[in-house]
């Protein structure tokens, strides 16, 4: 198979790298602190969510090593249930939620605009600073001895039962959720009014309008958790049966305001993935993507109807069978707009001059396990099946299927694809397709017989379980070792690029968007002028040309 | 000449400098000029307010849920909340959003002293309200009827009403107390715009400052005009 | 470790599960297709159309508005299909029977309490007849719980102070798990147990095997032990409504709404009387909060639904 590499791709000049970038522009630990460039906090951003991964990951994978057997052998109850509820914390509201806006968003959205910068850099930094010490508070609770009550801090037991951290890494989780309200206002104002000229609604990469709804979803939902945490934190000190039914309070009332924050989260953590795979597919096919219109109000349409199908985690909660049926008929409806992304990138490869590197390996894998994490939805919200798998290790496998299969495999696509733009570095091409093939089939793994322990009957938050389950859970066990060995690569070989990958010129990969027509990594400001867009998104033959003649003329 | 857009990759910081030659010295470097730069903070407070409405709302809908629940306690715990202090705290409210507007117009006119003397009566204003909530919250405190640990209260007609008057006053607490902690941020942004209109920084081409505060300032006084009649009126 | 040690599909032991096994693989079916089509689709089109020195740039074409629509309306009609047949299964699982057996059940951290209208009571352990609809109205003594029996396929939330229904029919004899499956604490994976499903004349046999007489007459020494007997009396002269009769009744209430004397209704009555007060009476019953258990509480109510109505209607004088 033929591939386009580096230095054979027409349109890279490995021009006298330009000294002044935004990396060298000053130096001194105060000069990263105090920044308020877009680009050094995306910087700031990525060694912060690294760093929650790897706690994250090994609360996973310690989680797995204990369900090796039946027994409870490894840890006690105590340690296990602080095991999972920490994993969920951290990946949530630590990982999943920032990472793409925050590290990718921050650093492309503005040159792709054409800006010099986020409408309010200050702004930006101090989303960095809240979202640090929200993540203090949650490094604290690990490190005082954990919080056991699950991610989702159900009534009554971690109010009135549970004798952990509960205030402390709720009011954690509060404090993050600015940081992240923040962000999605930063990117909301920039895309509304610091597009370059000529750069209209539908000329912008679908990239910006997946993000442009993620901000939207960010800022209309996170609000809802915040007061919901605000008042579990008052039920917590008080005790007064706001949502203890002992007192007075209804304990579904929290769930309903839980899930609204909630269920519109798990679409702020996926749309971003999607962000990032439009703009792969597109560069990596060399072409338009097919349907860009579709694909662009998918976006919308996905932040809109995510709000109105919460009630789907109450099904067996105590909701009547009119609000049951209800939310299941909206939440088939939900389903679509995905399905038509899937569909276009899908069909965008038709006639397409695709290239097979490693971005574009985690796009395909992307697709391929978002469809079925998707499809497995719809079994969660057919009614007379859910009623079975609910709060069984199905729903665990459908999650993970969808925000480990997808948005970690689109974040780890767009590290790779960006990478020399940020660093100015290659990453080694092998290694990281290694790392891919890893990750693709660890995860499978590790996911696919969590179905199926899942339907035959295994629940979730389970430190010991029945006998029969072992076999699945093992070959589960045995898929995270790999898919750990297929995250830890990538953390060595981009570290091991930033001084030896090979020096990457503005658009290694031939692609359209202002982001390739500035040099790698940029200078400062971005650009030295403000640019003009005269072409359409994903116009290949019109920017490529005119990058051509750029070089000689 | 080639795509203008790259042009920059041979000419680096030619129009840097000029752009910086003249420019207003509140214009910050990453906006074009003062026109979307204020255009862009107006959108940002909009945008905030937006998600200050869900927040609130969040609360507003557990409080209507537990009404339903529990209408006599609610009716009660109503009751229990002077109305009469509620309607001059109203009035003092909806004075400060009268002085904040005209604030906001003497700015747009350069007037450095009316935009002075608008703030500080709107800062004037607020602190009232803010004293006034105070003195209310210590009659309640002294009455028992501060929930947790220090609630006393029983209700005489009705005592198995008192759980959810209890309740009640969590939500009078907390949506007050949700509503008292914007108004004292809002304060502390005051201060700083009295100083900063004092040293003469607004004037009809940069007003925004003053504007953005104005739409954070009625924002919070709206919250109140819903929050009096749902803790002090109804039945 | 032998085959039967390695399911990968539970037992079917219910009379829903045919159907919600059927409309899984149904899903698995349908979903499979449509993945797997996907799948083949991106292989085929990455390989076919790579990228070679002859095709750097891809050739631009308008996609038809009509493959756009296609896909939009397909999959809405195909997911809608799921979700009518979802509900459809649904209501199987909701809509209980009336000849159900009546089953109690508490849970509480963290074990399974039930208790039959015979009077006996088990602990994480259920036993039921086979083929007969069993009927379980379930509450938690402390967190949420959830009852699950994988094998009928059926599962319910158990919230404090509150009952909740569920049922099922059994149509295998054997044990199955019971499973919690709602996180709910420490023990949590060993709030687990069995149910035991026997043939009906073993049933019978385990049914007279002892107890402390039926949940209905444990319930009228309680009536009686509580004093309720001294304002509930038998005709219109008591301080309180007569209670004979009273299940599933539409009660007047003092504010002028109407209520049904249902499960709920009843154990509010008793916890927090002040609540919903009858019309013409006064709110002067106590409550009983705190004194009587959940148990206790299940007893009492039984009791009170075994008593038939009066044959001469008592009115009360204004």
């Amino acid at each position: 198979m033929t591939t386009t590499t580096v230095d054979e791709a027409p349109f890279i000049e490995p021009e006298a790298s330009a000294p002044r970038n935004y990396l060298n522009d000053e130096y001194g630990v105060l000069s990263w602190l105090l920044t308020r460039d877009h680009k050094r906090i995306a910087v700031l951003y990525a060694f912060s969510v690294t760093l929650f991964f790897v706690v994250g990951g090994i609360m996973a994978f310690l989680m797995r090593l204990e369900l090796l057997t039946p027994e409870g052998d490894l840890f006690t109850s105590d340690t296990y249930n602080k095991l999972f509820t920490l994993h969920g914390i951290v990946m949530i509201f630590f990982f999943l939620i920032p990472a793409i806006p925050a590290v990718l968003g921050n650093f492309i959205l503005p040159i792709m605009l054409g800006a010099k910068d986020l409408a309010f850099p200050k702004l930006n930094l101090l989303s960095w600073y809240i979202y640090m010490i929200g993540g203090t508070f949650g490094v604290y609770v690990i490190i005082a001895g954990g919080v056991d009550t699950g991610w989702t801090f159900y009534t009554p037991f971690s109010t009135q039962y549970s004798n952990t951290h509960v205030f402390a890494v709720t009011l954690g989780a509060f404090i993050t959720g600015f940081s992240s309200i923040l962000t999605g206002l930063n990117f909301l104002v920039t895309i509304h009014r610091m597009r370059a000229p000529g750069l209209t609604w539908f000329r912008l990469p679908l990239f910006v309008w997946s993000i442009y709804a993620t901000s939207v979803v960010i800022m209309l939902a996170t609000p809802v958790l915040a007061i919901t945490l605000a008042l579990l934190m008052i039920e917590r000190v008080l005790h007064v049966g706001i949502f203890d039914p002992a007192l007075g309070g209804d304990p579904v009332l929290y769930q309903h305001m839980f899930w609204f924050y909630s269920h519109p989260a798990v679409y702020i953590m996926i749309l971003p993935g999607m962000a990032v795979i439009s703009e792969c597919v597109a560069a990596f096919t060399r072409k338009k993507i097919f349907g860009y219109k579709f694909v662009a109000f998918s976006s919308l349409a996905i932040a809109f109807l995510g709000f109105l199908v919460w009630a789907h985690h109450l099904f067996v909660a105590g909701i009547s069978i009119y609000s049951a049926l209800i939310f299941s008929f909206l939440s088939m409806i939900v389903a679509v707009p995905s399905a038509i992304k899937v569909f276009n990138w899908t069909a965008t490869l038709y006639k397409a001059s695709v290239s097979w590197q490693t971005p574009m390996l985690y796009v395909l894998g992307f697709i391929g396990l978002f469809t079925i994490g998707g499809v497995t939805g719809l079994f969660l919200g057919a009614l007379g099946v859910d009623v079975h798998v609910h709060d069984s290790y199905f729903v665990v496998a459908h999650f993970h299927y969808i925000m480990v299969g997808g948005t970690i495999m689109a974040y780890l696509a767009g590290i790779h694809y960006w990478w020399p733009k940020m660093t100015g570095r290659m990453y080694p091409e092998w290694w990281a397709r290694l790392s891919a093939l890893l990750v693709f089939v660890g995860f499978n793994l590790t996911f696919f017989p969590q179905f199926l322990v899942g339907y035959v009957g295994m629940p979730r938050r389970y430190h010991a379980y029945a006998p029969e389950f072992q076999v699945l859970n093992v070959l589960s066990t045995a898929g995270a070792t790999v898919l750990a060995a297929g995250y830890l690569l990538p953390m060595i070989y981009l570290a091991w690029s930033l001084k030896f990958g090979r020096k990457a010129g503005p658009n290694p990969w031939g692609a359209v968007g202002l982001e390739w027509a500035t040099t790698s990594p940029p200078p400062k400001e971005n650009f030295h002028e403000t640019p003009v867009v005269s072409w359409e998104a994903y116009d290949y033959p019109a920017f490529l040309k005119a990058m051509k003649e750029t070089q000689h003329g | 000449m080639a795509n203008p857009t790259l042009h920059h990759l041979q000419h680096p910081g030619e129009l840097e400098e000029e752009a910086r030659a003249h420019h207003h010295p509140f214009l910050q470097h990453h906006f074009e000029d003062l026109g979307q730069q204020h255009e862009a903070s107006t959108l940002g407070m909009w945008f905030f307010v937006a998600q200050e409405i869900l927040f609130f709302g969040g609360v507003f809908c557990a409080y209507a849920v537990y009404r339903v629940m529990y209408p006599e306690a609610w009716s009660a715990g109503a009751h229990h909340q002077n109305w009469r202090i509620g309607l001059v705290n109203t009035i003092v409210l909806i004075g400060s959003s009268l002085t904040m507007a005209l604030a906001v117009w003497a700015a747009q006119g350069g007037k450095r002293k009316l935009t002075t003397l608008m703030l500080v009566l709107t800062l004037l204003l607020g602190g009232i309200f803010v004293g006034v909530k105070g003195f209310e919250y210590r009659e309640h405190i002294h009455e028992g009827l501060f929930p947790g640990a220090s609630f006393t209260y029983v209700h005489h007609e009705n005592p198995a009403l008192t759980p959810a008057i209890q309740l009640f006053m969590v939500f009078y607490f907390t949506m007050t107390g949700l509503h008292a902690l914007h108004m004292i941020i809002g304060a502390g942004l005051l201060l700083w715009f009295i100083k900063r209109a004092w040293r003469g920084d607004f004037g009809p081409e940069y007003y925004s400052p003053v504007e953005i505060m104005g739409l954070y300032w009625h924002f919070v006084d709206i919250v109140w005009i819903f929050l009096f009649p749902l803790l002090y009126l109804i039945h | 470790m032998m085959l039967s040690d390695f399911p990968l599909f539970p037992e079917s032991a219910s009379s829903v599960a045919k159907y919600v096994d059927g409309l899984y693989l149904g899903l698995v079916l349908v979903t499979g297709a449509v993945s797997l089509l996907i799948w083949l689709a991106i292989f085929y089109l990455a390989i076919k159309y790579r990228r070679r020195p002859d095709n750097e740039l891809a050739q631009e074409q308008e996609p038809p508005a009509a493959l756009e629509l296609t896909w939009t309306v397909v999959p809405l009609i195909v997911f809608l299909g799921i979700f009518v047949a979802g509900a459809w299964v649904y209501f199987r699982i909701q809509r209980v029977p009336s000849n159900a057996l009546e089953v109690y059940a508490t849970g509480r951290q963290w074990m399974w309490k039930f208790q039959h209208a015979t009077g006996q009571r088990e602990i994480n352990t259920l036993h039921v007849p086979v083929n007969r609809p069993v009927k379980i109205t379930m509450a938690s003594e402390d967190v949420i719980h959830s009852l699950w029996f994988p094998a009928f396929r059926v599962k319910n939330d158990v919230l404090p102070n509150r009952y909740r229904t569920m049922w099922f029919q059994a149509t295998k004899t054997g044990r199955f798990h019971i499973f919690c499956a709602e996180y709910c604490g420490t023990q949590h994976s060993g709030m687990i147990g069995w149910v035991e499903v026997m043939e009906p004349t073993e049933y019978q046999r385990w049914l007279a095997g002892g107890s402390e007489g039926s949940l209905a007459s444990q319930g009228e020494k309680l009536f009686q032990k509580y004093a309720c007997n001294t304002c509930h009396t038998n005709d219109a002269t008591g301080r309180g409504p007569v209670l004979a009769g009273i299940a599933g009744k539409t009660v007047p209430l003092a504010d002028g709404t109407n209520i049904v004397a249902d499960d709920n209704y009843l154990r509010e009555s008793i916890l927090n009387p002040t609540a919903k007060v009858a019309a013409g009476f006064q709110p002067i019953m106590p409550t009983f909060q705190g004194q009587v258990s959940e148990e206790d509480l299940i007893r009492l109510l039984a009791y009170v639904k075994s008593v038939p109505a009066p044959a001469v209607q008592q009115v009360r004088q204004p």
